[in-house]
């Protein structure tokens, strides 16, 4: 265990070791966090209410996705198809340590860098500027934690399982452009999933996307009730585990199929 | 007890060739060429523990795909590898803790932080104590002189520097068993000296076994005394770089940097060897065995005004060079 803590430190070193290139990502989320909060100003108008969810309800699900995923977000896939592509993954086989539980555990270390030093000043400079809704809710905050750990872990292994195909195609630049954009649409980060037309909520109901953003977020903004909260995590909880099955066949085929590029 | 053990090993790669043209682009959306590559072709050796063996070969013999399996990255296409005692791909994470990986071509340190950082992860994944760490490194800093360099980014380092760095990473775990892949590529000459005299000092100090490939024949003169030649896949040579040398560089060459002018007729008709023009008119070099060696000399100064003479052994790179050029089997 020592080893991968070990990693996180690292990872977190390395991005310290960087960390003037996120000063210009707050005031780009911050530029981001403010359009949508003016266009969901425009688009609510005079009502009360869209969808049950009120304008400070809204333009916080919009603060807070944008800061959560921060953390989550993390570039695991493009770094697993790039040390394939130079054939960098052979120093990472001749390590005694599980290369894929590596990666994640540097994709933490980059989140928890993200954490402190983008999402926290970020969110203080959105408060000051916007009217956001903060719960003092004890509970809904505990909910959020764990659920945005979840969050994590589901997407770090759509990042493994994107990855991990380049082994195959040895070079999946689009697809995983495609996957971040899927991502992006699809897990609520832009539009809440109840915004969506009833068959395409019918559709997501059976995909991962949505444990990324829509359920965190909805549980900080208190969309939620606190049956469907729990609700929401049981679903990511479950999609956690149904991932490990994709990932642990393709990392054993992708294995087997492994060659190193480049000598 | 053997280090390594290979037995009839094979490894087969399969590569597609693009059909020309526009129309052959279409066919290849469908069908496609398949060419199979046999990269190591049933070779077989053994190392013994504490043996310093250079495995040489032109680029694309093999060498690089043969480390690449017995350090349990690359899977065998056929034929058994035992590698301290374990089969390298079976049991990967047993297994990696007891072998050292020095790529020169390819960094293994984390390239954006500080060398120590690198190093202290390494000590965590190979779970050194910081008893044995302290013991073993401090002496591993100390020799290989990195001690200034710990607390600088690896981006900033010399390739020198880094190269040192990356054979002390390599060992921090003090495995038995050190594979090194080309290890001084593009270093320069102190360098060089100093990694190879620091390689000769752990194998006599931890009877550490060492693989070698390299380019350099300085590095295999200075390091091995066994190698094993590999062209297109297959064992071409395996013994005693002093036997090599013997079979094939008995010959030596002598330079003669006359006074005057002399032509090739007026040096044959005096004596019947190989003459050769140097970098000008006036200089010849005779190709000889030992043993005419003295005779040569001794004809040419009591017939000719000379400037100076230069005898010269055939380096082991030229022995190499002779071999791949007229196969094994000539000399």
């Amino acid at each position: 265990m020592g080893k991968y803590i070990e990693m996180i430190r690292m990872r977190f070193l390395m991005m310290l070791a960087y960390r003037t290139n996120y000063y210009s990502g707050i005031f780009i989320y911050s530029i981001n966090i403010g359009a949508y909060y003016f266009l969901w100003s425009a688009i609510y108008g005079g009502q009360p209410s869209i969808q049950g969810m009120t304008v400070e309800q809204m333009t916080t699900y919009v603060a807070i996705a944008w800061m959560a995923r921060a953390f989550y977000f993390n570039n695991i896939d493009r770094e697993i198809a790039m040390e394939i592509r130079e054939g960098k993954v052979a120093i990472e086989l001749i390590r005694p340590y599980n290369y894929l539980v590596m990666k994640t555990m540097q994709g933490l270390g980059e989140g928890i860098f993200r954490l402190f030093f983008f999402s926290l000043p970020g969110m203080l400079i959105v408060t000051f500027v916007f009217s956001l809704q903060f719960t003092t809710n004890a509970h809904t905050w505990a909910y959020f934690v764990l659920s945005t750990i979840l969050s994590f872990i589901i997407n770090s292994q759509l990042n493994l399982l994107a990855g991990m195909v380049t082994f195959f195609t040895l070079n999946g630049e689009g697809l995983l452009r495609a996957k971040r954009f899927i991502i992006d649409l699809f897990s609520g980060l832009i539009l809440p999933i109840s915004f969506y037309p009833e068959w395409a909520q019918d559709v997501m109901k059976y995909l991962p996307f949505q444990a990324i953003s829509y359920i965190p977020s909805m549980i900080f903004t208190e969309s939620f009730t606190e049956n469907e909260a729990v609700r929401g995590m049981m679903f990511q909880a479950v999609w956690c585990i149904v991932l490990i099955v994709p990932i642990y066949l393709l990392w054993k085929a992708a294995k087997r199929k492994l060659i190193i590029q480049g000598g | 007890m053997y280090a390594i053990e290979v037995e009839k090993l094979r490894k087969e790669f399969k590569s597609y060739s693009s059909r020309s043209g526009l129309a052959g682009a279409f066919r290849d959306l469908f069908t496609r060429n398949y060419k199979t590559i046999r990269a190591v072709d049933d070779i077989s050796f053994t190392v013994k523990q504490g043996e310093m063996v250079g495995y040489i070969g032109e680029n694309g013999a093999g060498k690089s795909t043969t480390i690449k399996m017995l350090t349990g990255i690359l899977t065998p296409t056929s034929g058994r590898i035992v590698v301290n005692g374990m089969n390298p791909h079976k049991e990967r994470e047993r297994f990696v803790q007891t072998i050292g990986v020095v790529f020169g071509q390819r960094s293994q340190l984390w390239w954006d932080i500080a060398v120590q950082e690198s190093f202290r992860l390494l000590k965590k994944v190979y779970r050194v104590s910081d008893h044995d760490y302290k013991e073993h490194m401090d002496h591993v800093i100390e020799t290989l002189d990195i001690g200034s360099l710990l607390d600088k980014p690896v981006r900033k380092l010399s390739l020198g520097q880094r190269m040192r760095c990356e054979l002390a990473a390599a060992l921090i775990h003090n495995p038995p068993l050190l594979f090194l892949d080309e290890p001084t590529i593009g270093l320069d000459v102190l360098v060089k000296l100093k990694i190879r005299q620091f390689l000769k000092e752990i194998n006599e100090k931890y009877n550490t076994t060492i693989l070698l490939t390299t380019h350099d024949m300085t590095d295999i003169e200075a390091l091995c005394e066994r190698v094993i030649m590999l062209d297109e896949g297959k064992i071409i040579y395996d013994g005693s770089l002093q036997r090599l040398k013997q079979n094939w560089g008995e010959g030596k060459q002598i330079q003669f940097q006359f006074r005057d002018v002399v032509s090739k007729e007026q040096l044959i008709s005096l004596i019947d060897v190989t003459w050769e023009e140097g970098e000008d008119r006036h200089s010849w070099i005779a190709h000889v065995r030992a043993d005419d060696m003295a005779h040569v000399i001794g004809k040419i100064v009591s017939s000719y005004e000379l400037k100076d003479i230069h005898i010269r052994e055939v380096s082991t790179e030229e022995v190499i060079r002779n071999i791949y050029e007229e196969g094994i089997h000539h000399g």
